[in-house]
């Protein structure tokens, strides 16, 4: 797994909700078990984006570096820039999300919203915890799973593509294989 | 007099009620005969022997990781089988529309043929994420009616779909165009990554009503359920 860890020591934690809001997840990032785990961690950033969520976390620089710099905003169209700084990724359990962070090989931990009407997404978030790919774990979890996290148990996720779907549909069409 | 009438009108109406009795069952049953048809074609190949060089190509995109996974697919597809090409979105999601033109716009095309060849249009979406079941009827109307309009515009020959909602109205158009004659198109549905043990809503309803010809699922698990889709392995 790749650390995005600069020459200025900074150690960003990147936390993201989607395009909804999971105001749980950002309560439960900034709650001070969780920052000081992240903190004792040699984490020493902690951005969030919030999306459309109606709670805002305390602001924090943390110059003096005895705790997390905590700092957030509501949506960017360069996601994965933030994803490619970061040395953690904390998301929400949306697919997008999930397969942009594991393709930059980024260690992650996905937070499944327990509100939602139609909640299949923790499927695919414990499908690839079993594989090893990353930490599931729940709002109230995440402490826990931070404390028991082995970043180098986890195993890198080697990226699929559509070649094989391609192919059935070219066949199907009666185009010949190239 | 008047009962003699009475009796000539009746026998009038039984003969007018026989009549459209029979006009009714006859096209009935030629709306049946049509049906069983399509269902026996679908899923089959073209028929060997001069095809199209290229087919008009509706890709519908459902927004956030279904679209991602979308232009996963399209990235690896041979594009000059498959133009013109129209990309349909839902109404509220501004994203999905500007990465397919990104995406379009990254690939190595002159000006010219992109300007001709591609068309981005939004669509009114059956039912949003958290949306209550009995509003979304009223929706789900209007969406049908808005997506007919689209498919009498494009008539596609081949439908590309992975979900959610979006896909369903223009998916039942187009089986309706191939039973009435209007347009034959090959309909190829990819169920979400997301999607491991179960099928989404619209992945059953595809599957059950053996709409689309070609059910790709990326979980093996899946397969087991449903063997008659095709397992391919993640697009991501």
């Amino acid at each position: 797994m790749e650390d995005g860890e600069k020459n200025d020591g900074k150690r960003l934690v990147f936390v993201t909700v989607g395009t909804t809001s999971f105001d749980a997840l950002v309560k439960a990032v900034v709650s001070q078990n969780v920052k000081d785990e992240l903190h004792k961690r040699g984490y020493t950033h902690l951005l969030i984006q919030m999306g459309r969520g109606i709670y805002s976390p305390p602001k924090c620089d943390g110059a003096d570096g005895s705790s997390l710099a905590v700092d957030y905003f509501t949506f960017s169209s360069s996601i994965a820039d933030y994803i490619r700084s970061a040395s953690l990724v904390i998301s929400h359990a949306g697919s997008g999300s999930i397969f942009e962070t594991l393709k930059l090989g980024k260690p992650l931990i996905v937070v499944v919203n327990e509100d939602l009407m139609d909640n299949h997404q923790c499927e695919l978030a414990e499908e690839l915890e079993e594989r090893k790919h990353l930490y599931c774990a729940r709002p109230h979890t995440l402490h826990q799973t931070l404390t028991k996290m082995e970043l180098g148990s986890l195993v890198r996720y080697d990226p699929g593509d559509g070649t094989p779907v391609a192919r059935i549909i070219d066949r199907f069409l009666g185009f010949p294989d190239d | 007099m008047e009962e003699h009438h009475c009796c000539i009108y009746s026998k009038m109406l039984s003969k007018c009620t026989f009549g459209s009795f029979l006009i009714i069952s006859s096209i009935f049953l030629t709306v049946c005969r049509r049906v069983v048809y399509v269902l026996y074609r679908c899923g089959k190949p073209f028929p060997k022997g001069p095809s199209p060089s290229s087919f008009t190509t509706l890709i519908v995109l459902g927004s956030g990781g279904h679209t991602a996974e979308m232009l996963s697919l399209v990235s690896v597809m041979r594009m000059d089988r498959y133009t013109p090409r129209f990309y349909i979105a839902a109404a509220t999601d501004n994203m999905s529309l500007h990465k397919a033109r990104s995406f379009e716009h990254s690939l190595p095309h002159k000006p010219a043929v992109k300007e001709a060849s591609l068309r981005f249009t939004q669509i009114y979406r059956s039912r949003e994420v958290g949306q209550s079941y009995v509003t979304s009827v009223w929706t789900t109307i209007l969406a049908i009616f808005h997506a007919l309009w689209l498919m009498i515009r494009i008539r596609p020959q081949v439908i590309l779909c992975n979900g959610p909602g979006t896909c369903i109205p223009l998916c039942v158009i187009a089986f309706l165009f191939k039973v009435l004659g209007i347009r034959w198109s090959s309909i190829f549905y990819v169920e979400s990554v997301a999607r491991v043990k179960k099928l989404s809503l619209s992945g059953l309803l595809l599957y059950k009503l053996r709409i689309a010809d070609h059910f790709f699922v990326q979980w093996s698990h899946l397969q087991k359920n449903y063997p008659r889709a095709h397992y391919v392995g993640c697009l991501m």
